[in-house]
């Protein structure tokens, strides 16, 4: 009930989502050797003629990014088009080292880099396919850096290290009916991005999303400037509201232009004149056109990794992990390895430990990176780590509960057995030993026992008590045996 | 002659030193009457010189042009020398890095710069009025243009100021001063010269060449300049000929296109004279002569200047201040205001006015009517040149309808001004080869040019002609009197 109601409040919404992502795995940009990488270095060092758009400097392409358009493409199941060639998309910004961007462009005899392909999410255990448009590289712009907010900066600096980033766009058809799904989809783009090994979008500015959003029957408004993936469902449930907050009181939409807000969290309208723009795009005649040949394409098809479909796939075979499972485990590449690396170097791993291994990586595992702001890479954490863990609580010498104790040592690298002798919390399974602090627990808690006679639940109490005063080393099994016994005296 | 310095430095005849400093004595003497330069390294063009001298002396390679002194226009990037396009927009710009033709020419053959010509601001003209320094003056009479837009370079090779100059071709920039101030210039094939560090204008129609006082000297230079370049992507990856190699091979039974549609009314009769003799002389030498024609050639104007106007209006978008050039005093409103200022106080009048009339040819609503029509015509003039190689092996025309007109009289009738550019801008817009040597003078003693027109890549072979044609004229060693007029 709750799952129909969610979707009836948006059946009538539609969304196509433009996507930007920087090839940030690329070493050089688009269209000259400067170092790609511009986080973190000292502003306009990272700039040579090209890409400061200096009079008589001439763009150059660089074949990787080619190969790694070819890449997503393919991913994504693209049509990739012969050839193709760059178009100049024309317009004034400070940030914009010539007046005009190198992008492509699909109408006026140009073409995009790819036509098609498609995006599957699940939402409500529904799949549904999502329809994409095309992908085109470009370049990006410069970065301007404000002093504190936007709006009341004195001055902007620009900083042209960004400037000539390879930009991939991904365009949508307006196939999305919620914020839900508009999640879903970058979820998926952002996994098959990280398969194909062309970008880290956990880097901050590596992804910008544009969003067309209408109410079906009325004006359609664009929203720009959603500079992360988690901002965009956000974004999206604003403008919907907005959108139909006006209907409801007999307004209509107009199409616009509006930007999105990350710190007040809303769509701002533009003045709609100022955003009229008028491109001119036309032939950009310093880049000749760039054909991609059937070998070319046959070739980077052999050195795509597996995708996460297919993965997925597989890890119900080989793993026998439920669809569920399987799905959400392949999402993130470098979980999905540490995961293959981890189960395949314990032979004596059948079903079971697959399965708590799964659990532990998705479990306390991921809960830690994320509580941490963390990626797995970049933790000490080893597939070894898991592997002792699991032995230790299948051959009894841990509990699960001592073992959900040793995260935060494990994620600092210490191997299981030091973290097990730091602690000093191995398990206690001496009978004798038990009986002791099971006597102690029931004298100090003779209220807890004489209820037991009405709330049965008193037997939990209690064996918490003695969990508790050993902070949790006693065998639970064995513990509940021996509490039991005292009540029944 | 550049050919006949070079082996007197070789024999020892004659030291970098002098040389440098006789055309320095050349520039002060002549040029506050010409004005063919807007910058002049006098330093450091005779430092280098005194260090070549040196190296000369203790056995090193100096490259194969021996310190000559080489005058570049204004908008061919030199790394640390003033390049201004003669444009206010771009005073103070110093250039961080070298075209490629500087690297090849200079750093690597060993040519010195001497100093920077005046042209048409941005390449915008047909006259070096369109300056922001003020116009060159024609060494053959002073109240004449000396064509444009490279009308310093043009100029300067003239009058003797320098050996040889660099200009650059859009819809006959380099052909036309040659022809005007009677002296070689060469277009070569769009892609055979890297565009690397050549501030563009109309980018599919720019093309780098070098003006002289004779073929050989033009034919040098090309063999240095010419060949693929990494950094830029329009440049062919065909072989370079050894030009000055084959300048006196026969011509017999060579075939030289006649477009009658390039002699029609609007030529005049002194010009039509002379270039019918040029022909004349080419056929003595075993040429035979074909009629072709053009049946697009009245659409050449109009096409190449939406062409020109709408890449020009892209191109030019860069010069708002912010990055190097001057921008408006006045830095009130918003970033966009103090752009729109900027390049409206430092742009010239022509230069709006293309600007303008491009981005209006782009605009929604207009692309498809004007600058994809344009793209259309543009194919249809290049399949004329090619129905035309059919038959001939080169085409031959007058460079220019008429000799150089008078300082002021087109400054107003720009669109008078655009249709003197009526047979050379065809070459550009199918991206051929084309050379203009002086074929003689008009009754005002004005030079005339003859224009030769090759197949793509085939500038050897207008070259071998040039050269013949140039022999059997003589004029060659004539010099500007630097005179009349003012």
């Amino acid at each position: 009930m709750e799952v129909n109601k969610m979707n009836s409040k948006y059946e009538d919404v539609i969304i196509g989502l433009e996507v930007h992502i920087q090839l940030t795995n690329l070493k050089t940009k688009l269209f000259c050797s400067c170092n790609n990488e511009y986080r973190g270095k000292e502003p306009n060092t990272h700039v040579c003629p090209i890409c400061l758009g200096l009079p008589g400097s001439l763009p150059v392409i660089n074949k990787i990014s080619v190969e790694f358009a070819t890449r997503l493409a393919l991913a994504l199941g693209c049509d990739i088009n012969e050839s193709f060639w760059f178009f100049r998309k024309n317009y004034f910004y400070p940030d914009m080292a010539k007046n005009f961007q190198i992008s492509q462009y699909n109408k006026a005899g140009g073409r995009a880099f790819a036509d098609g392909g498609k995006i599957t999410i699940k939402l409500n255990s529904k799949k549904k396919e999502l329809q994409l448009n095309r992908i085109h590289l470009e370049e990006d712009p410069a970065r301007l850096v404000h002093k504190g907010s936007i709006a009341t900066s004195p001055y902007a600096l620009v900083d042209y290290n960004r400037s000539g980033v390879t930009l991939i766009e991904i365009v949508s058809d307006p196939v999305m009916n919620s914020p839900e799904e508009a999640r879903e989809y970058l979820k998926q783009l952002k996994s098959i991005v990280q398969y194909t090994e062309i970008s880290d979008l956990d880097l901050d500015g590596s992804c910008r999303v544009d969003a067309n959003i209408s109410i079906k029957g009325h004006a359609r408004s664009e929203v720009k400037n959603i500079n992360s993936f988690k901002e965009v469902e956000r974004a999206l449930k604003w403008e919907i509201q907005r959108q139909k907050n006006l209907l409801k009181r007999g307004k209509e939409l107009i199409q616009e232009t509006r930007h999105w807000d990350d710190k007040r969290r809303v769509t701002i309208g533009l003045r709609t004149k100022e955003f009229e723009k008028d491109y001119r795009y036309f032939p950009e005649q310093d880049l000749v056109p760039i054909e991609i040949t059937k070998d070319f394409i046959e070739q980077v098809k052999k050195k795509l990794p597996e995708m996460p479909n297919a993965r997925a796939k597989r890890f119900q075979k080989d793993y026998q992990l439920s669809e569920f499972d399987s799905e959400i485990l392949v999402l993130d590449k470098d979980i999905a390895d540490f995961y293959e690396n981890g189960v395949k170097s314990e032979k004596s791993f059948g079903p079971d430990e697959y399965k708590q291994y799964c659990n532990w990586l998705m479990g306390d595992i991921s809960r830690w990176l994320n509580e941490n702001n963390n990626v797995i890479k970049e933790t000490k954490l080893t597939p070894k780590h898991l592997v002792d863990l699991i032995k230790l609580i299948n051959e009894g010498e841990i509990t699960g509960k001592i073992a959900k104790t040793f995260v935060n040592e494990m994620m600092k690298g210490t191997p299981i057995l030091e973290i097990v002798k730091k602690s000093g919390k191995s398990r206690i399974a001496d009978k004798n030993k038990i009986t002791k602090i099971v006597e102690e627990v029931i004298k100090e808690n003779r209220d807890i026992v004489n209820d037991y006679q009405k709330n049965p639940r008193a037997l939990e109490a209690l064996i918490g008590k003695c969990m508790k005063k050993t902070k949790g080393q006693l065998d639970p099994e064995i513990t509940r045996k021996i509490v039991l016994e005292f009540l029944k005296k | 002659m550049a050919f006949e310095l070079i082996q007197k430095i070789k024999n020892k005849e004659l030291q970098i030193q002098e040389i440098v400093q006789f055309y320095l004595d050349r520039i002060k003497k002549t040029d506050n009457l010409i004005h063919s330069f807007v910058h002049i390294s006098e330093e450091k063009a005779l430092s280098e010189a005194k260090q070549k001298d040196k190296d000369l002396k203790n056995g090193k390679s100096i490259g194969k042009l021996y310190g000559l002194p080489l005058a570049v226009k204004d908008l061919i990037c030199i790394k640390n020398s003033p390049t201004t396009c003669c444009s206010k927009i771009l005073e103070g710009y110093y250039p961080p890095y070298n075209a490629t033709v500087i690297e090849r020419l200079i750093e690597k053959e060993g040519a010195i710069s001497i100093g920077r010509t005046n042209m048409d601001e941005f390449a915008m003209g047909s006259s070096t009025e369109n300056s922001c320094y003020g116009p060159t003056y024609n060494p053959w009479n002073l109240e004449y243009v000396p064509g444009g837009s490279s009308g310093g370079s043009g100029s300067s090779v003239a009058s003797g100021q320098v050996i040889f100059s660099l200009g650059s071709d859009t819809g006959g920039s380099i052909r036309c001063p040659a022809s005007y101030c009677g002296v070689v210039g060469l277009k070569p094939t769009y892609g055979r010269v890297s565009r690397y560090g050549l501030v563009s204008y109309a980018n599919s129609l720019d093309q780098i060449g070098p003006l002289s006082r004779c073929v050989r000297d033009c034919a040098l230079l090309l063999e240095i300049m010419a060949g693929f370049d990494p950094l830029d992507s329009t440049t062919v990856n065909v072989e370079v000929d050894n030009y000055t190699n084959e300048l006196d091979k026969s011509i017999e039974g060579k075939t030289l296109g006649i477009p009658k549609e390039f002699f029609s009314e609007g030529l005049e009769t002194d010009v039509k004279n002379k270039v019918n003799e040029g022909i004349k002389k080419l056929e003595s030498l075993g040429a035979r002569t074909v009629e072709v024609s053009f049946p697009h050639l009245e659409y050449t104007i109009p096409t190449y200047y939406l062409i020109a106007m709408s890449e020009a209006s892209s191109n030019l978008e860069r010069y708002d201040g912010l990055r190097y050039g001057k921008m408006s005093d006045n830095l009130d409103g918003s970033v966009f205001d103090v752009f729109s200022r900027t390049r409206g106080e430092r742009f010239g009048p022509e230069v709006r006015r293309r600007i303008i009339l491009g981005t209006y040819a782009l605009s929604a609503g207009y692309y498809d009517m004007f600058y994809i029509k344009a793209l259309k015509v543009r194919t249809l003039i290049k399949n004329d040149f090619q129905n035309a190689f059919k038959q001939c092996d080169v085409i031959v025309s007058p460079t220019m309808p008429t000799t150089a007109f008078k300082i002021g009289d087109l400054v107003d009738d720009p669109l008078q001004m655009y249709l003197m550019d009526v047979l050379t801008c065809p070459v550009n817009l199918a991206g051929l080869p084309a050379l203009s040597i002086p074929c003689g003078f008009d009754s005002k003693n004005l030079p005339i040019g003859f224009q030769i027109i090759g197949n793509y890549f085939e500038e050897n072979l207008i070259l071998n002609i040039g050269h013949l044609l140039e022999k059997e004229l003589n004029l060659y060693r004539k010099l500007a009197p630097v005179n009349g007029g003012k």
